[in-house]
C-alpha cells in the first residue's frame, strides 16, 4: 500500500518536471527539472526492483549527462529570450500531434494483454534469492557479452568523435601552437642545443658538452622545437 | 530481482510473476506513454532551442527505458533491464555527440536555432 503511494507520487512528480522541462523559460531551470525527472524515474526503478538501473540511472544521468547539459546551457552565451518567440505559433501543432498520439497509445494500452505463452517464452527468468545486480551481470557477461562490448566501442566512438569536434587550434593565442610535430623531434641534431666548450685546467684541456641557453637556441634553431605549427616544417638541419 | 518487502500487493492474480511491482503494469505504462508524449511535445515547442529539443529526446529515452524495466518487472525478465542499459548507453552517446554538436555550431554561427540549419541545404 505504501509502495503504491510512493509509486503515484513519483510517478506525478516525474510527469511534473518533464513537463516543467519543455516547458520552462530559462534553459537552466530545464535541466533542473531534468535532473529531478531522472531522480524520480530512478524510484521508479526502484519500485520496480531493478535496482541496479536505478542506480545506473542516477549515476550516468544526473551524474554525468544532466551535468554536461547544464555545462553547456552555462557555456554558452544565447539570447534566451529570443529563442521563446515561436513558442505561441508552434504550440497548436505540438499539442494538436501529443493529443493525436497519446490517444494512440491509450487504444493501444486499453486492448492490449499478454499472450498466452509469454510466461513460457522468457529467456532469462528471476532467480529467487539472487539479487538483481547478481543476475545482471550474469547474464550481461555471459549471454551478452558481445552487445556488451558493442556498448563500450559506441561510448570509445562518441568519446572520440565529441573531442574531434570540439578540438580548437589555438595556433593564434598565446598560449601558442602546441601541436607535437614528431619530424621535428626525430630530426634534433645536437648541435642545435648543445655546445662543446672546453676547459683549460692545471695540465690538460678537458671537454664538456653544456646545454645552450634557451636564447641562443631560439635564435639559431628556429625550427627545431615545433613551437609554432605554422612554420614551414623543414626538419633538423 | 530482489523483492522488496512492500511491494507484495497482488495486482493481477492470473499472473504469476506480477505481485512483486507495487502497481500493476498499466501504471507503468500510462507514466512512460505521458512522458513520450511530453518529449514529443517539447520538441515541437521548442523549435528554436536544440538543447531543450536534447533533452526532450533524452525524456523520451527515459520514457522508454521506463517501458523496458515495467515490462521486465511483470515478466519476471530480465533481459528488459538488460536492455534498458544498454539504451542508457547509447542514450549518454548520444547526448555527448549532440552536445558537442551544439557547441561547434554555437561557435561558427553564435546561435543555437534549429531554424537556422540550413548550411548543407543543396
Amino acid at each position: 500500500m505504501i509502495a503504491a503511494l510512493a509509486f503515484y507520487v513519483f510517478a506525478a512528480i516525474l510527469i511534473v518536471s518533464a513537463a516543467m522541462v519543455v516547458s520552462a523559460r530559462n534553459p537552466v531551470h530545464a535541466v533542473l527539472f531534468l535532473i529531478l525527472a531522472f531522480f524520480n524515474a530512478a524510484a521508479l526503478f526502484l519500485l520496480a526492483g531493478a535496482e541496479f538501473l536505478a542506480m545506473i540511472l542516477v549515476i550516468v544521468y544526473v551524474g554525468a549527462v544532466a551535468v554536461l547539459f547544464l555545462f553547456v546551457v552555462m557555456m554558452l552565451d544565447v539570447n534566451f529570450t529570443q529563442l521563446r518567440e515561436g513558442f505561441q505559433r508552434y504550440a497548436p501543432v505540438g499539442a494538436a500531434v501529443g493529443v493525436v498520439l497519446l490517444v494512440e497509445l491509450a487504444g493501444v494500452l486499453g486492448g492490449w494483454k499478454f499472450a498466452d505463452g509469454a510466461m513460457a517464452l522468457r529467456f532469462a527468468p528471476n532467480a529467487p534469492g539472487a539479487s538483481n545486480t547478481a543476475q545482471l551481470g550474469q547474464l550481461i557477461y555471459t549471454d551478452y557479452i558481445f552487445l556488451f562490448q558493442t556498448s563500450g566501442l559506441v561510448l570509445l566512438v562518441a568519446m572520440i568523435g565529441a573531442i574531434v569536434l570540439t578540438l580548437r587550434d589555438r595556433a593564434g593565442t598565446p598560449m601558442g601552437g602546441r601541436r607535437q610535430v614528431i619530424a621535428n623531434q626525430i630530426g634534433r641534431m645536437s648541435a642545435d642545443t648543445m655546445e662543446m666548450m672546453s676547459v683549460p685546467t692545471g695540465g690538460k684541456t678537458m671537454a664538456y658538452i653544456k646545454p645552450k641557453l634557451p636564447e641562443t637556441v631560439a635564435a639559431h634553431g628556429h625550427d627545431s622545437h615545433g613551437h609554432d605549427a605554422h612554420e614551414p616544417a623543414d626538419g633538423g638541419h | 530481482m530482489a523483492m522488496i518487502p512492500m511491494a507484495m500487493t497482488p495486482t493481477n492474480p492470473p499472473m504469476e510473476a506480477t505481485d512483486m511491482m507495487a502497481v500493476g503494469l498499466g501504471q507503468y505504462l500510462a507514466v512512460s506513454a505521458i512522458l513520450l508524449v511530453l518529449g514529443i511535445f517539447g520538441i515541437f515547442m521548442n523549435r528554436k532551442n536544440v538543447i531543450v529539443i536534447l533533452m526532450s529526446v533524452e525524456l523520451i529515452l527515459l520514457a522508454v527505458n521506463l517501458n523496458l524495466v515495467a515490462f521486465s518487472a511483470a515478466l519476471g525478465d530480465l533481459v528488459g533491464q538488460v536492455f534498458a542499459m544498454f539504451v542508457l548507453t547509447v542514450a549518454a552517446a548520444e547526448a555527448a555527440i549532440g552536445l558537442a554538436i551544439v557547441v561547434i555550431y554555437f561557435r561558427n554561427r553564435g546561435s543555437i536555432e534549429v531554424e537556422d540549419v540550413n548550411m548543407m541545404k543543396g
